[in-house]
């Protein structure tokens, strides 16, 4: 086991940069995820630090070891691909052997390793089959399979979980959580799916355009967003724009909101504000509101959509249309066309610089 | 499910026949005719032609036991076949290789059409300039005199590998195509998850790439071994006096001496031996991939 250090990291593909600047330290142990947008960097990331591809500046290290001059077959990674990437000319056994029997292991400590891999991942039973034979959750546990029996350092999954639908996404997401904490492997995980890194991972780095626009455990980026890519990228956000006052911002229109948490900025430079629609109180205005929900806006709801446990109203404003969710706790409901008030805290808002 | 679909193919066949018929028109009168007219002729004396006697008979093929000459000469044609096929797998498969997993773009292109271009030229005059290159004073004879300091000789023309030389040049573009086929249908991302494990490159060659792409390997052999066992012009033409084989048997009876009865039960007895020869190696060369 071991954790890697990608430090300044830079890749060019012709004039287009698919990494600037990249510095990344990714804990032993850890699981941890790329989150990005389509086209953002990630794979390339992921391929530097499997060897398949070489950075034009910066530095690598697993385990501290510096791996640059190191090629892919010595770096003792393992490696679950999208498509999975399974011999077709070999039985499922086989392909998990695959790694042992290169190295020159014996074939008794081979058989062993494989069945106790192939046990692990749920599929014991079937390692005669074909890859060809299998549904598309089989074999991306025999793909797993096959990457940890040689028992590599850091295990790279780029996007495994892309092409499966929905409901055996989620069980392949538990398992592979399962799995990871068994054997506690330092794990890097690409995902363009923001549930996905946000359930599954310690950690989660934000990739845009090559660049890391922020880093760090899931709660504190949901809660602590740096930036409006961030905000909206990861979760659902409602973002306002204007000037900093000094502990929030003023709108055009010369409402101000108050921000708990953010940069300090000087006044009058240009922010925003990110507040989550989970966090905002919606009302009629009739009732009492609680203590400290001291930012308030009136609008009108333009549309409602109902899903069971919950409801999300489209609230205009000024020429802006809000997002509010409300947990369904069986209280009085709003109809569209009604006019509101919208109320929540300074402790539910960030001030982002522009 | 899989029963729905049979009997749909089924029935989408009915009104495709009208289509297919003219090809099997075509085939029943290009090959099969032309074909069971010589198997008709091996089993006779003489050409039933200008009113000349003719007889059924056995002694066409009784001939090829009776002199040791033409199992010699079909032996050397099949090793003939085994090197020119060997040449061209050594040749051609890591031409292939390059074309499908190192060149991208234009480059490829380019050599792709360098690769075809002899397919697309008159075999004489491929032969012949061949002929040119390889004869004392010609263009290889020259050259190397050209950048050597003393003075060679070279002469490769009526030889053995000249022979071998103008059927590999003449053949290897099957092999590379074939090839290139099935190795462009292997996802590099096969060959990455290899590397990854462990592998070097030459294990994942071995152990991956050959093995996936012996499907091309064996098409390509297939192709290059039967017409290059019964191949006439380039040993004629390269060889010489060294360039008599079995195919230039054959030829002789059909333009020079006129038994065309004896040319067709040699060409059918070499038929004979290269489709057993396909048929044991065949799930030999399957088992091995
Ligand atoms: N081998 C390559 N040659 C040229 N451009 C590439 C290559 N690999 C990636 N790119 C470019 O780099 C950018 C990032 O690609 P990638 O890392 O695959 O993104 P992601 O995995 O986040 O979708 C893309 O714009 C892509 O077109
Ligand atoms: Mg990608």
């Amino acid at each position: 086991m071991a954790g890697v250090q990608v430090a300044n990291v830079s890749r060019s593909f012709g004039a287009h940069k698919a990494l600037d600047d990249v510095s990344i330290d990714f804990p032993d142990g850890g699981f941890y995820a790329l989150l990005g947008p389509s086209g953002s960097g990630k794979t390339t990331l992921l391929r530097q630090i499997a060897g398949f591809d070489f950075p034009d500046t910066g530095r690598i290290a697993i385990g501290g070891e510096s791996v640059e001059r190191v090629p892919v077959e010595k770096r003792r990674i393992g490696m679950v691909f999208q498509n999975y990437a399974l011999f077709p000319n070999m039985s499922v056994a086989d392909n998990v052997a695959f790694g042992l029997s290169v190295r020159g292991e014996p074939k008794g400590t081979i058989a062993t390793e494989v069945q106790r891999a192939l046990d692990l991942v749920q599929l014991g039973k079937l390692g005669g089959r074909r890859p060809h034979q299998l549904s598309g959750g089989q074999r991306q546990r025999v793909a797993l399979a096959r990457a940890i029996v040689t028992k590599p350092r850091v295990l790279l999954l780029d996007e495994p979980l892309g092409a499966l639908d929905k409901a055996l996404r989620v069980d392949m997401q538990i398992e592979l959580k399962r799995i990871q904490r068994e054997i506690g492997i330092t794990t890097i995980f690409v995902t363009h799916d923001q549930e996905e890194a946000l359930t599954m991972s310690d950690r989660i780095g934000i990739l845009r355009d090559g660049r890391l626009v922020q880093e760090g455990p899931p709660e504190e980026i949901y809660d602590k967003p740096q930036s409006e890519f961030a905000a909206t990228f990861l979760g659902d956000a409602n973002i306002f724009r204007g000037d900093a006052t000094g502990n929030g911002i003023r709108l055009p229109d010369g409402t101000t909101i108050a921000a708990g948490s953010g940069p300090s900025l000087a006044a009058g430079a240009k922010a925003s504000c990110a507040v989550r629609p989970e966090r905002i109180q919606i009302s009629t205005g009739a009732g009492t509101s609680e203590a400290g929900y001291a930012n308030t806006l009136r609008g009108q709801v333009s549309k409602r959509i109902f899903a069971g446990n919950n409801s999300t109203y489209f609230v205009d404003r000024d020429g802006q249309t809000l997002k509010v969710i409300v947990q369904n706790t069986g209280a009085e409901r709003l109809a569209e066309g009604q006019e509101v008030i919208l109320r929540w805290s300074p402790e539910s808002t960030v001030l982002i610089a522009a | 499910m899989a029963e729905q679909l049979a009997t749909g193919s089924r029935r989408a066949l009915r009104p495709a026949l009208p289509l297919l018929l003219p090809a099997y028109l075509w085939l029943t009168v290009a090959i099969f005719l032309p074909l069971s007219a010589m198997v008709f002729f091996s089993f006779m004396t003489d050409l039933p032609l200008a009113g000349k006697e003719w007889a059924f008979t056995l002694g066409n093929y009784a001939a090829f036991f009776s002199q040791s000459l033409y199992s010699k000469l079909l032996f050397a044609s099949l090793r003939l076949g085994l090197e020119v096929t060997l040449w061209c797998v050594v040749i051609g498969y890591p031409a292939a290789y390059v074309l499908a997993k190192v060149l991208k773009g234009r480059s490829r292109e380019a050599i792709f059409l360098l690769v075809i271009l002899p397919f697309w030229s008159n075999g004489l005059v491929r032969i012949f300039s061949w002929a040119m290159v390889l004869r004392e004073g010609g263009i290889l004879d020259t050259t190397l005199n050209a950048v050597l300091p003393s003075k060679i000789n070279i002469d490769l023309m009526y030889s053995y590998p000249a022979v071998i030389i103008g059927l590999v040049h003449s053949y290897v573009p099957y092999m590379v195509l074939t090839c290139y086929l099935t190795l462009q249908a292997i996802d590099d991302s096969l060959i990455e998850a290899g590397r990854s494990l462990g592998a070097s490159r030459l294990q994942v060659l071995k152990r991956v790439i050959i093995p996936l792409s012996m499907p091309g390997l064996i098409a390509g052999a297939a192709l290059i071994f039967v017409p290059v066992v019964g191949s006439f012009m380039e040993p004629r033409i390269l060889g010489g006096r060294t360039g008599t084989f079995y195919g230039t048997v054959i030829e002789d009876q059909f333009v020079a001496v006129f038994n065309w009865p004896l040319g067709a039960a040699l060409s059918f007895i070499l038929l004979a031996v290269v489709l057993v020869i396909l048929g044991l190696a065949a799930p030999v060369l399957r088992r091995a991939g």
